[in-house]
């Protein structure tokens, strides 16, 4: 009976990985064949097979079914084979060892519930071993039995288990990772496998099946927000189905479904359920379905359908832990398409953020590219807003997959961290605004100044010189009879933005006020200086567009280790120490201007310098003579009534 | 109950959905067996009833009878929009290969001609992974170049449910939504939604098909399941092989190789 209903259950997926020639196919070879799981006649087929090739008896022809494979006596591609324990079915998904063929290592083991990571008990733990168990990291597997094989060329001895064992075990902790089983094994001999055997009376733990047997089959995960990417739209007769698979949470018939990045919602009239007529009552994660609504809105394949209250953020740039499977290095200022759930989007890697080395763990921020079969931190900046989620939120939808041409060449996990939801409605709160026309024009200003307003922003990493810079320019063009005025943080987080602190979100509002208010005043015929870090691009660029032919953004430029040394406020010594969160440069991320108008770099000249150079150009740009191409606004402006 | 079968189809749903919205031209290969008409069951599915490309029969004028007047039938019932392609005669193939895998060849030869005829970018097909050790290595979007043959070495990388979709003219990509099912999976699916299926695989004088090939590479097995209940309760039990009744698989070692490595399915 047990039996009877194990079959109806899913199989199991589990991946077998580990370095090259650690014995990964021998060990599915035995494990099929003491589950005699082995259609009538294989093992003979095998024999047969292996003694033609004038070599001992191998398991790996089993699954090592090309020619070339077995000719070479290497694994190429990965491969599944069934077999059922007492307990449940199981898909075994073999994934070769050699790093040349990792793309195909992941792809096996991405689609897999549960990992066992082999290691030869004489080798210990080698390069593979730790690529192979970094990737399942990347892959976001929980579930991992380590087998320390080979134990009978070892003469099953303890000390020699114990020492790979706690070499194993030191490599999963340092990358987060934990082995539920850590077991001594013989694939050759078949210990501790389907069978205990008699050679390791001093282990007591689990042998390899049990350990298996132990692990759980993920369930869909319906408990999360409710994700539904829009692969179609079919219009059938009079009726417009929009079809996709539940990626998480639930969806009910009369429920209100919000799309994203359209910020378009609707009902669900009916959830399609063909043979039958009838709609569905409820549909939940891991269903491919089709809905129909209540009103004809825009929606198609990409979009992402979600509830009202629990949307994903949208963004046009996110940052992902990646691995990278192509020739070509991926480089700074590249771009390439990638996809997530139905969404396709073209992005440029704005900036290598680390280079992870997947032996020694070692980081590298400087570097800049990424070489094949490594794994990096990378900064990525679409065209267009995207609705996104962080792994951490949503691990269906929290990771993208990168191709290059035709071919997928990497994948990673899509992480948020301190980038702000830009999901801003785009019209004005209030309705009651009409447009009023000046009768005075910057001209009229200007001629009367002597010079037209303008907005000159200054952005850089904390302690890169903006205030400094911001000060010494104000004192110098107002001595030479200029209109002029600083705006920073003193002046504006006391008053205007005392409401607000330092999540993401409030940074974000922050500068949309300061570019609001830099653009009246600038209007009104004065040289603005605004010197805030502002370190999020999109910001910056909300801040132009409140007065986009009056803003000119210049780059403060010093690397982090210069500003961290100078520290003038200590604040880089607070961040280090954890008493200040999300600094930018530090735990928060900052994006360098890719087309400053300006760059003044403080690290290789000195401040007067960059005085000279900054007045110099706000000079060109302000002064009547001067004027040229710039059109220097004028149009009537909005105001609330 | 039987939730891992919604499991198999939803996925085999979002395969099928995801080729049609990236590949086009395609059509799907209806070889009137179990597997393939289990897949026209989902297409169905995936399209609430509808066909919305044709469905190609390889024919090499050897299938058996009962197979022809089971395609008949299914046509009229479904309205189904189907290609019957003839396949070139066995004389033009290479007469160097061992007579069965010769026969087998005619296949890959047709599905060549109906390609360059038809300029299809995507063929789905109803192979799974637990029939061969070849076909287990299989991607769900396998690329193929003209001539139709299959660069097992260097396949794409696929996970998280990204297929490579696009490949260059000249080339198109097979689609295979049911490679993740097992024979049993497919047995318990007709069962459950009463799928119609060709008599040749119910047992009649002790005998009956496995799997469904041509009349001359063909063999039943001995077998008294005369109805899906007994087939289901007969496979949970053996221990013998799918194929085992097809001959062009095994009359060398690596001769499925050099045919699904040439294009066939």
């Amino acid at each position: 009976m047990i039996k009877e209903n194990k079959k109806l259950n899913a199989q199991m997926g589990v991946v077998i990985v580990g370095h090259v020639d650690h014995g990964k196919s021998s060990l599915i070879g035995r494990l099929l064949n003491d589950t005699d799981s082995l259609p009538a006649g294989k093992k003979e087929e095998l024999e047969s097979i292996c003694e033609k090739r004038g070599v001992p008896f191998e398991w790996s022809f089993l699954l090592d079914a090309f020619q070339a494979e077995r000719d070479q006596a290497i694994t190429i591609d990965t491969t599944q084979i069934f077999f059922s324990s007492e307990q449940r079915n199981y898909v075994i998904i073999d994934a070769p060892g050699h790093r040349e063929f990792l793309k195909n290592m992941i792809s096996g083991a991405a689609q897999a519930d549960a990992a066992v990571l082999v290691v030869d008990a004489s080798e210990g733990v080698r390069e593979q071993t730790k690529r192979h168990a970094y990737m399942l990291h990347l892959l976001g597997m929980q579930q991992i039995a380590v087998v320390i094989n080979k134990m009978d060329k070892v003469d099953y001895d303890a000390k020699v288990f114990e020492k790979v064992s706690k070499e194993s075990a030191e490599y999963l902790k340092s990358i987060g990772l934990t082995a539920s089983h850590i077991i001594p094994i013989s694939a050759h001999a078949g210990d501790m496998m389907a069978t205990r055997g008699d050679a390791m009376d001093w282990y007591k733990g689990k042998t390899l099946i049990e350990a298996l047997d132990a692990f759980g089959i993920s369930s869909p995960p319906v408990a999360l927000p409710l994700r539904f990417p829009i692969q179609d739209v079919y219009r059938f007769d009079e009726e417009r189905i929009l079809v996709g698979r539940i990626e998480t949470g639930t969806m009910n018939k009369g429920d209100e479904i919000f799309f994203s990045p359209t910020n378009e919602k609707a009902v669900i009239k009916s959830i399609k359920n063909w043979p039958n007529d009838e709609s569905l009552m409820k549909a939940s994660a891991g269903q491919s379905v089709g809905i129909t609504l209540d009103d004809r809105i825009f929606v198609e394949r990409g979009h992402l359908g979600s509830s009202v209250k629990n949307p994903p953020m949208l963004s046009n740039v996110f940052r992902a832990n990646i691995f990278w499977l192509s020739d070509n290095p991926l480089k700074v200022g590249n771009s390439y398409k990638v996809r997530y759930g139905t969404t396709e989007a073209s992005v440029t890697v704005q900036s290598i953020d680390n280079l992870i080395d997947t032996q020694d763990l070692g980081q590298n921020n400087e570097a800049v590219e990424v070489m094949r079969n490594c794994v990096a931190e990378v900064t990525l900046r679409a065209r267009d807003m995207l609705a996104i989620d962080s792994h951490e939120d949503n691990f269906r939808l929290g990771r993208v997959v990168v191709y290059e041409g035709y071919d997928v060449v990497g994948g990673g996990l899509i992480n948020m961290d301190g980038y702000a939801d830009q999901r801003q409605s785009a019209e004005p709160k209030s309705k009651n605004i009409y447009k009023v026309a000046h009768a005075v024009t910057p001209e009229m200003r200007a001629e009367r100044f002597g010079h037209f307003g303008g907005i000159f922003w200054f952005t850089g990493l904390s302690g890169s010189g903006k205030s400094t810079l911001a000060v010494a320019v104000e004192r110098e063009i107002f001595a030479q009879g200029l209109n002029t005025y600083v705006l920073d943080g003193d002046n504006v987080r006391y008053g205007l933005n005392s409401d607000l602190g330092f999540s993401p979100e409030d940074r974000a509002e922050n500068i949309r006020r300061i570019g609001e208010v830099a653009a009246l005043q600038a209007k009104s015929g004065t040289i603005v200086l605004s010197a805030f870090i502002s370190p999020y691009n999109a910001d910056r660029d909300k801040a132009r567009a409140a007065a986009p032919n009056m803003f000119h953004e210049i780059y403060i430029k010093a690397d982090l280790a210069t500003c961290e040394g100078r520290d003038p406020k200590g604040l880089y010594k607070k961040a280090r120490g954890g008493d200040i969160k999300q600094f930018t440069g530090i735990d928060s991320p900052y994006e360098a201007p890719m087309n400053p108008d300006l760059i003044a770099d403080t690290q290789t000249n000195d401040i007067d310098t960059c005085v000279k150079q900054i007045v110099n150009y706000i000079k060109d740009n302000v002064m009547m003579n001067k004027h040229g191409d710039k059109n220097m606004g004028g149009e009537g402006r909005v105001v609330s009534l | 109950m039987h939730q891992y079968l919604d499991e198999l189809e939803a996925q085999s749903i979002y395969i099928i959905r995801e080729a049609y919205a990236r590949v086009d031209p395609m059509a799907m290969l209806w070889s009137i067996g179990k597997d393939s008409t289990a897949m026209l069951w989902l297409v169905r599915k995936a399209f609430f009833g509808r066909v919305p490309f044709p469905l190609v029969l390889l024919d090499t004028d050897q299938e058996m009878d009962e197979v022809y007047a089971f395609r008949d039938r299914l046509t009229k019932e479904w309205d189904l929009p189907v290609i019957n392609h003839k396949c070139p005669p066995e004389e033009d193939m290479d007469q160097t290969l061992p007579p069965m895998t010769r026969s087998a060849m005619r296949k890959t030869e047709g599905l060549k001609t109906l390609l360059t005829e038809h300029k299809f970018k995507g063929i789905v097909c109803g192979i799974r992974r637990d029939e061969q050790g070849l076909r287990a290595k299989e991607r769900v979007f396998s690329p193929r170049s003209l001539e139709g043959s299959w660069d097992f070495k260097d396949q794409p990388a696929e996970f998280w449910d990204q297929y490579k979709t696009e490949v260059p003219d000249d080339c198109h990509v097979r689609i295979h939504p049911i490679l993740h099912w097992t024979e049993i999976d497919i047995w318990r699916y007709m069962q459950r939604e009463n799928i119609p299926l060709c008599d040749l695989y119910f047992a009649k004088d002790g005998m009956r098909y496995r799997s469904l090939g041509e009349k001359n590479l063909t063999k039943p097995v001995p077998s008294e399941a005369d109805t899906i209940e007994k087939i289901i309760e007969e496979l949970e039990t053996t221990n013998r092989s799918e194929r085992e009744g097809r001959g062009m698989d095994k009359e060398t070692e690596d001769s499925f190789e050099k045919l699904r490595s040439q294009g066939y399915m």
